[in-house]
């Protein structure tokens, strides 16, 4: 099961190399990982989704985050209401015929072209991560070339 | 005031008073004025004996050691001593020289990602590349470095931020956004806590490092005392409760007293006090303390539930905790019939060696050494069969006077660790029980001892093998003994070279008188004593068996 977390933390050299250690030591796995600034220069915003079944190691993964000193505050967003993104860049083919058709399908979803040029489309996406695989299946009958995605970030509502 | 100097008086006024270290290009600047001040200063003769006698001095003393090495090969020689210091969370400040600021990155000569390599094995740690955030970087470390769960944090230091000047402000208070130890328990689980012992009719204390960190064994004491509740304790947690009195167990686990292991198995309540549940205390987890709840006191929450299911987690300082459990409990279920159940356990199972006429048994060694000191000394020891007979032979009855390496088990740690304790406790005796094997891993540090005065006696339990691992091939790999036996040089030869005191014993009947002799010698001494070659420590619990199912040998 994934679970995400956010963790806020000092914005200082080195503070990623603790955390993605910290993980590496313990033979955790990070399915995904965000970090950006927050509106304070100084404390960086980390989302991290871990897949695991066992709530213990959750818990131990919780705990040792908190340990580190350069950690300020966790939240685990499993029990929490909150909301979830995701954004997808990719290079879809796509011939000047079907461009209409690809257009009908990105609307179904938070979706849309970019840059269209040479039979590629660029398409951006933004969605729960649910929304995002839906929406890549159905963009896979036209063939991606190319695909980048963030990794989840998530905020509480 | 340059960063050397910075440096300086920030540690004068941390009131560090010796530094172990070991000079070189990158700290220059910092041997410099380390030249003018009034710290002592004991040169090594390797930087692993530097981490380690600044691990012993704060083991023995309680306050925090200080290591210093330049950068490159000095930094990497600290980090056994680092890890070490870590996994028995002892409170460290390492300072490493570094190349130059403009230099980092550059494969520069004599260049380590010391604040990498480091990361998993330290606390904390810091690279200053500006020299106005110096004076706070000390006052952190040294406040990370002692309290919560002390451990072992790393200042990395450029040669030129040594070298530039700024004003000096003492930063009288620090105040770190991510780091709140909690001290105090959650008043409401430690009612609950109370309730649960007021009811036990089999309870058991399982007391760890955490008491002698936090100074608990007072409160340890009263506690068990109180409740009339036996107390047993790790290989961390020796000398937190006096192995004289009537309700020790001793220590549990794999090599631990039979009593403590049935007593931990037929529990109905374990007080589990400063201590980890590491594996070689557990055995198999599934058949640890089977019919108990479990209170676990530590000032560690990811120390909590991480091996074995806690039913009650406090976290908090023990010393207060303790206090508050103590007020909190007013009566208390009669407890003797547990305690009678004990006591047959005790003369069913007592701890035993074979003993013979003319050939030495190391266990008959530190029995003749405790009756000599009478507890009144620091043993340190190294890793191995002779730690786990300095465990179990000698009975200890005050914090700090058992020193050992145990979360990593560091051969060689003994040696320098005594040296490091003798300084911060010069009136005392500090014996390091060693094997053959080990010794040899920081055999060096004898030039240190002499030349400094560092009256450590070294008690050598010399069987010609590597011990532990030959005895786990004995029962475990059909006596293949592959790569076990060690040779070693003359001892007295050797300990004579560096103008210490070396002894030979061969016989029994002259063991005593040996350590009679050693202890009135005002001077560093190696005594190696020819013991029974392939003698075995017992009880054992084989790795990842349940704790009550122990060979004992000679049953």
């Amino acid at each position: 099961m994934k679970h995400t977390i956010s963790v806020l933390v000092e914005n200082k050299f080195g503070v990623l190399a603790r955390i993605s250690g910290l993980f590496s030591a313990r033979g955790y796995n990070i399915s995904s990982l965000a970090v950006s600034e927050t509106l304070d220069p100084s404390i960086s915003y980390m989302t991290i989704v871990v897949d695991t079944k066992d709530e213990q190691i959750l818990e131990q993964i919780k705990k040792q985050l908190n340990k580190l000193i350069d950690v300020i505050t966790i939240t685990d967003f499993t029990k929490k209401e909150h909301v979830e993104r995701e954004l997808v860049l990719a290079k879809v083919n796509c011939a000047q015929k079907d461009k209409a058709k690809l257009e009908a399908v990105l609307k179904k979803y938070i979706a849309k072209v970019i840059q269209f040029k040479n039979n590629v489309a660029i398409i951006e996406a933004v969605g729960e991560q649910e929304q995002i695989q839906a929406l890549l299946t159905v963009v896979a009958k036209f063939g991606v070339k190319e695909l980048i995605r963030t990794g989840k970030i998530a905020i509480e509502r | 005031m340059t960063g050397a100097q910075i440096l300086i008086e920030c540690l004068k006024r941390e009131g560090v008073e010796v530094i172990f270290g070991y000079p070189g290009g990158q700290v220059l600047p910092l041997f410099d004025k380390l030249y003018d001040s009034d710290i002592k200063f004991i040169l090594v003769r390797h930087e692993q004996g530097a981490a380690h006698a600044a691990d012993g001095y704060s083991r023995a003393t309680g306050k925090t050691g200080v290591c210093l090495a330049t950068s490159g090969p000095g930094a990497t020689n600290l980090t056994t001593g680092i890890a070490n210091a870590y996994m028995d969370s002892i409170p460290m400040v390492a300072i490493t020289g570094q190349v130059k600021s403009f230099l980092i990155g550059n494969d520069a000569f004599q260049e380590a990602d010391v604040t990498g390599i480091t990361r998993p094995i330290t606390k904390h740690n810091y690279l200053v590349k500006d020299i106005k955030d110096l004076a706070r970087t000390v006052r952190e470390a040294f406040l990370i470095a002692s309290t919560g769960r002390p451990g072992p944090v790393l200042i990395d230091i450029p040669s030129d931020v040594q070298l530039q000047d700024t004003e000096f402000i003492w930063p009288e208070e620090v105040e770190i956004k991510g780091y709140k130890p909690t001290l105090f328990g959650h008043p409401g689980q430690i009612k609950k806590a109370a309730k649960f012992i007021v009811n036990a009719k089999k309870p058991v204390i399982y007391a760890g490092g955490g008491i002698i960190t936090s100074g608990a064994h007072r409160e340890l004491k009263a506690l068990a005392e109180k409740i009339q509740a036996p107390v047993t304790w790790t290989l961390m947690g020796i000398g937190c409760f006096p192995a004289t009195n009537e309700l020790s167990l001793g220590m549990l686990g794999m090599h631990g007293t039979a009593y403590a292991n049935h007593a931990i198995t037929e529990a109905d309540l374990i007080i589990a006090v400063g201590a980890r549940f590491d594996d070689r205390v557990t055995g198999r987890t599934d058949t640890f303390a089977p019919g108990a709840k479990v209170i676990h006191i530590d000032i560690d929450p990811s120390s909590i539930s991480k091996n074995i299911r806690v039913d009650i987690p406090i976290v908090g300082d023990a010393k207060n905790i303790l206090g508050e459990l103590l007020e909190e409990i007013k009566k208390k279920a009669d407890t003797s019939a547990w305690l009678k159940t004990i006591d047959g356990w005790k003369k069913k199972f007592p701890l035993k060696y074979k003993d013979s006429a003319g050939i030495i048994k190391p266990q008959y060694v530190i029995e003749q050494l405790w009756d000599l000191t009478k507890g009144d000394a620091i043993i340190t020891t190294e890793v191995g069969q002779n730690q786990m007979w300095a465990a179990q032979w000698y009975k200890y009855i005050k914090p700090r006077t058992f020193l050992s390496s145990g979360g990593l088990g560091t051969m060689g740690f003994g040696f320098p660790a005594a040296m490091g304790a003798k300084i911060g406790c010069p009136e005392k005796q500090v014996i390091d029980i060693a094997g053959d094997g080990s010794i040899q891993m920081n055999i060096q540090e004898l030039a240190t001892c002499v030349c400094n005065k560092i009256n450590v006696k070294v008690v050598i339990l010399n069987n010609g093998y590597l011990g532990m691992v030959r005895q786990w091939q004995e029962l475990f790999y059909k006596r293949r003994y592959s790569g076990v036996c060690i040779t070693s040089p003359d001892f007295v030869k050797l300990a004579e070279s560096y103008n210490a005191v070396g002894m030979r014993v061969t016989k029994k009947e002259d063991v005593r008188a040996a350590l009679e002799k050693m202890l009135k010698i005002e001077n560093t001494v190696f005594v190696d004593f020819h013991v029974e070659p392939e003698e075995n420590v017992f009880p054992m619990v084989p790795a990842g068996e349940a704790i009550n199912k122990m060979l004992e040998g000679l049953a």
